[in-house]
């Protein structure tokens, strides 16, 4: 109940770091950055997490989230990192983090944290979108006009007014394929996190205007990977290994 | 309906492209923590094939971010729900851009819960705290294909239920309900389950009509198509007779004795979305005996019945291991009045010291107790706001209203929050009150500045603020009022706009006073719905038919549309009646009214003479803690007020962070 003044005594130290890392996935996609930030602030009182807090009059959780997949969009990728008070076990956190929030925001992965920080190891996204009732030949034209191109920009508008950035750059592949009955079409992408960040829409903005792409509905988005950009396959990497090597697990 | 469902199937996958384009799809898609889909057959079957299952919706008729807080449909969502014969899922007012995304599509309204139509279930029962939520009432109706008027449904149209404060006066939208009950939907709720499994099991006899006639005999459930309405020539109600043998002349209200046996909600609702009341409330008593005249709560919801400080207290440990909610308000119509609330504070202090669990207690009772109640809650942490509702500007007036607070009490209060560290104060007024004058009005300035004056004396500071607050006062039924002229839209705004000048005037307060205030014209409305009876429902439909929704929002609201609406309406019956009828016109001792059929429990004799006192500025004395004065509410339903005190403590507790030494690390 009560608060601490701030003169009063200074709140318990963290002494442990956690990474997690979460999906987002069915209804819950519709759930915005601040939608979850608030369930997961509920959640983690509780599951009981001893969380480190700020000093102050309005003393906060200690949390600190990265570069969360916008509204509407699913995700098997999320991260986070928490700050605690006591040494815990991250796979009992885990097991109890998952349990307290809602059903489809899932908590996958639960690591101590190592040195380096999280965010920047987040280089590219790996991003699955799937069309419904559209045929593979049309995505593939699409994506050719779209991959030969040096540059494309797009406009969106941001909080502060349109701003226009280039989209092709950011993209490190992006290819076609059909689903295995053939009822829809699927776009997997590699795209480099950029400023401002490359979003789907920002690429289905550039297929439309490069070749003239309008599916019949919107495509279902799923984030399926974000992490460190491999060189020298292209390909997105994980990046809570590093910390899973030091915790020796 | 393009989709061809099975009844109580999942729309979900008809309903998910639409939520990809529109606002805040968050609020439509449901699955918040502690929300439940039941078995579309959880009542299973009877012998010859029947099925036996009553299903709910409960639709508050707002947007889901004012709905999803109420504790009246969260308490009644898990009473229904904890029976294995029944189900019951929510639904909320969808916006304007969702709302025509479904008709494009030829999709239904909808529960959050199953995503299932709201016209598959048995009952749609809303629930009414304001009657601004009506036109939402008719979207749904219309989304859900269910016929505005109850004489044109069919069997498979759900029955059209309402409840909540504003259902007191159901007349306005009576032909667009099969029923309403008023008071505590605890037990109803549990009734009307039991009539419809009874009633299912015996092969429907009658049909909807012959199930609207069971309720209708319990006594306690009004079905408006049973009462005929007489009107006298100048266009007041001659009478209102019951039409079907068994059916009562007076329906009565529902009342729960035991709060302590009804310990709802055991498992709040924590949405995901953003709501405008962001933390867990456990209601502490129901009623209220203050006796402000003004007060429609107040008065239909007597007796006072208090929830034990045991009961509260396990309450909110049960709640917050079930929410993880940061913040507890403690709720009633007058927190402060609990005949234990200093040991209520003060235990759940301690127990919760040093977790992060904030306490509120939405109080506004005037007197230095308050200031040591809000002390203990805010112990070691920062004292931003306390908020005071005296209600009315001058001493004159506060009699009137029976809102017994001297000018020296305010100002000692005040003074008492400001030493003790509080830097804000807030004050609620209401303007338009019976016999109030623009003198009465125009001392709320000299109050404001009388508080700020002392706030500056007693905290030896300048950057001391007060906030006026000033609402226009609507009369209600069921209350000594019900009677009196509404004050016109004009002399509303004329009134303000002169306190606005007068708070203006003096620049050694300038800044130092906020104002807010609304003006005259939503009040008209909720005036003309108020107080209005079965004609005013085609005022209703013809708004709705000309765009009409959440009147309750000042970007949707418009004065213009209503005004239009019901001078076309009123137009077009034999008698001489309009919006100022209903509003602006002062009623006789003799006039039928037209909720004088629904019994709150309050003996109109003594409303009138209530009435008579408050124009003799006479006040009585709240019979909590001083001798009844006969209001009629405790012999009429063989009750008495349950208060305490119990005279227990609440024991320390490791409530929050028990869990904890299961996460900690194992050497
Ligand atoms: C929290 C609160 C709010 C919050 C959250 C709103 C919400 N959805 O609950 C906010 C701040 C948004 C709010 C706003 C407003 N509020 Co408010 N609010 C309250 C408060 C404090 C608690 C509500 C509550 O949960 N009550 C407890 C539950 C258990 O009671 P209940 O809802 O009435 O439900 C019971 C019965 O009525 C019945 N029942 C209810 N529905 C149904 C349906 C069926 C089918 C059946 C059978 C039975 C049934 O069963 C329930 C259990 O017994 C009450 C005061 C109070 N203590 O009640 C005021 C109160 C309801 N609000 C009131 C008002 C005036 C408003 C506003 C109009 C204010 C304004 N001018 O803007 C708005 C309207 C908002 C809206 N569109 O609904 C008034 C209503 C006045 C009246 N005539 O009675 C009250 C009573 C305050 C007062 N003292 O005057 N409010
Ligand atoms: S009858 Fe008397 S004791 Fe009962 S509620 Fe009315 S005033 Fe209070």
């Amino acid at each position: 109940m009560a608060k601490r003044t701030p003169d009063g005594p200074e709140p318990d130290p963290a002494v442990q770091k956690l990474r997690v890392r979460y999906a987002k996935r069915g209804r819950l996609r519709f759930s915005s950055t601040r939608d979850f930030q608030r369930a997961l602030e509920r959640a983690l009182r509780r599951a009981d997490v001893p969380m480190a807090f700020s000093a102050g009059f309005h003393p906060h959780p200690k949390i600190s989230y990265a570069n969360a997949a916008p509204t509407g969009t699913a995700s098997e990728a999320e991260y986070f990192e928490i700050s605690v008070t006591d040494r815990v076990d991250p796979e009992r956190v885990r097991a109890a983090l998952d349990e307290a929030l809602p059903r489809g925001l899932d908590v996958l992965e639960v690591v101590e944290a190592g040195t380096g920080a999280l965010a920047d190891r987040l280089e590219a996204s790996q991003w699955e979108l799937v069309f419904t009732g559209l045929s593979v030949s049309r995505a593939e034209a699409a994506v050719a006009a779209l991959l030969a191109q040096d540059r494309h920009e797009v406009t969106r508008l941001f909080k502060k007014g349109p701003r226009t950035f280039d989209v092709r750059g950011a993209i490190v592949s992006l290819a076609a394929s059909g689903s295995e009955d053939g009822s829809c079409a699927i776009l997997q992408m590699v795209v480099r996190h950029t400023t401002p960040a490359v979003r789907p829409d920002d690429v289905l903005t550039a297929l439309r205007a490069v070749a003239d792409f309008v599916p019949p509905a919107p495509p279902l988005v799923t984030r399926l990977a974000q992490g460190p950009l491999h060189p020298a396959t292209a390909r997105v990497a994980d990046p809570l290994a590093a910390d899973r090597d030091v915790d020796g697990s | 309906m393009s989709a061809a469902t099975l009844p109580g199937e999942s729309l979900y996958p008809l309903l998910e492209p639409l939520f990809e384009q529109v606002g805040k799809p968050i609020q439509y898609v449901g699955g918040e923590l502690n929300s439940q889909v039941k078995d579309w057959n959880c009542g299973g079957f009877g012998p010859d094939g029947d099925e036996l299952t009553a299903r709910w919706t409960l639709m508050y008729p707002d947007a889901y971010e004012v709905g999803v807080p109420n504790q009246g449909v969260m308490i009644l969502y898990e009473v229904l729900n904890e029976r294995a014969d029944a189900l019951a899922e929510r639904s909320y007012a969808v916006w304007p851009d969702m709302e025509d995304l479904l008709r494009a599509h030829g999709l239904p309204q909808f529960t959050v819960d199953g995503h299932r139509a709201v016209r598959d279930f048995d009952i749609f029962g809303l629930s009414f705290s304001t009657e601004l939520c009506y036109t939402n009432m008719l979207t749904a109706l219309d989304l859900a294909g269910i016929p505005f008027r109850s004489q044109d449904r069919v069997d498979d149209d759900p029955l059209v239920i309402v409840g909540g404060h504003a259902a007191f006066n159901p007349e306005p939208i009576a032909d667009f309900i099969d029923a309403a009950i008023v008071g505590d939907g605890e037990q109803a709720v549990l009734m009307v389950t039991d009539l419809v499994t009874t009633w299912k099991a015996a092969g429907r006899p009658g049909g909807r009509e012959g199930l609207l006639r069971d309720l209708a005999r319990t006594g306690g459930v009004y079905v408006p198509a049973f009462y005929q309405v007489d009107y006298l020539p100048d266009g007041r109600i001659k009478r209102v007779v019951p039409t079907e043998p068994g059916v009562p002349w007076r329906v009565s209200k529902h009342t729960v004795m035991d709060l302590d046996a009804w310990p709802y909600p055991k498992q709040p609702l924590v949405p995901l979305a953003e709501s405008v009341h962001e933390r867990m409330s456990v209601e502490i008593f129901r009623g209220c005996t203050r006796g402000c005249r003004f007060c429609q709560a107040g008065m239909i919801t007597r007796p006072v019945r208090e929830r034990s400080i045991t009961g509260i207290g396990e309450m909110v440990e049960r709640g917050l291991a079930a929410t993880g909610f940061e913040e507890v308000g403690l709720l009633s119509l007058s927190s402060a009045d609990h005949s234990e609330i200093a040991d209520i504070t003060k235990g759940l202090a301690d127990r919760y010291e040093g977790t992060q669990t904030g306490l509120s207690l939405p109080s506004t009772r005037v007197d230095a107790f308050n200031i040591d109640l809000a002390n203990e809650l805010t112990r070691n942490g920062r004292r931003s706001g306390l908020t005071f509702a005296p209600e009315g500007g001058s001493e004159r007036i506060r009699k009137v209203i029976n809102k017994m607070v001297t000018e020296e009490d305010l100002i000692k209060t005040v003074a008492a929050a400001y030493g003790a560290g509080w830097r804000q104060v807030k004050l609620y007024f209401m303007c338009g009150l019976p016999t109030e004058t623009d003198e009465d009005v125009l001392q709320i300035a000299d109050l404001a500045q009388r508080v700020i004056e002392t706030g500056r004396q007693v905290s030896g500071q300048r950057d001391i603020r007060c906030t006026v607050s000033v609402g226009g006062f609507v009369p209600k039924p069921h209350t000594p009022f019900q009677w009196c002229a509404q004050l016109g839209v004009e002399e509303t705004d004329a009134r303000l706009h002169q306190l606005r000048d007068a708070l203006r005037a003096d620049k050694r307060y300038g800044k130092a006073i906020g104002f807010r205030y609304h003006d005259g014209q939503p009040g008209i409305v909720e005036g003309l719905l108020s107080r209005g009876d079965r004609r005013v429902g085609r005022v209703i439909e013809a708004v709705w038919r000309d765009g009409g929704r959440f009147d309750g929002w000042s970007e949707h609201f418009s004065y213009e549309r209503w005004m239009r609406c019901a001078g076309e309406a009123f137009a077009e019956l034999p008698w001489d009646i309009d919006v100022a009828w209903y509003t602006t016109r002062e009623r006789g001792q003799a006039e039928v009214l037209p909720w004088d059929h629904l019994d709150s429990g309050l003996d109109k004799e003594w409303l009138w003479q209530d009435w008579q006192d408050a124009l003799d500025e006479t006040e009585v004395d709240d019979c909590r803690w001083t001798p009844c004065f006969d209001c009629g509410v405790c012999p009429q339903m063989g009750t008495d007020i349950e208060v305490g005190p119990t005279g227990q403590k609440l024991l320390p507790l490791t409530v929050v962070g028990s869990g904890q030494p299961a996460l900690l690390e194992r050497p």
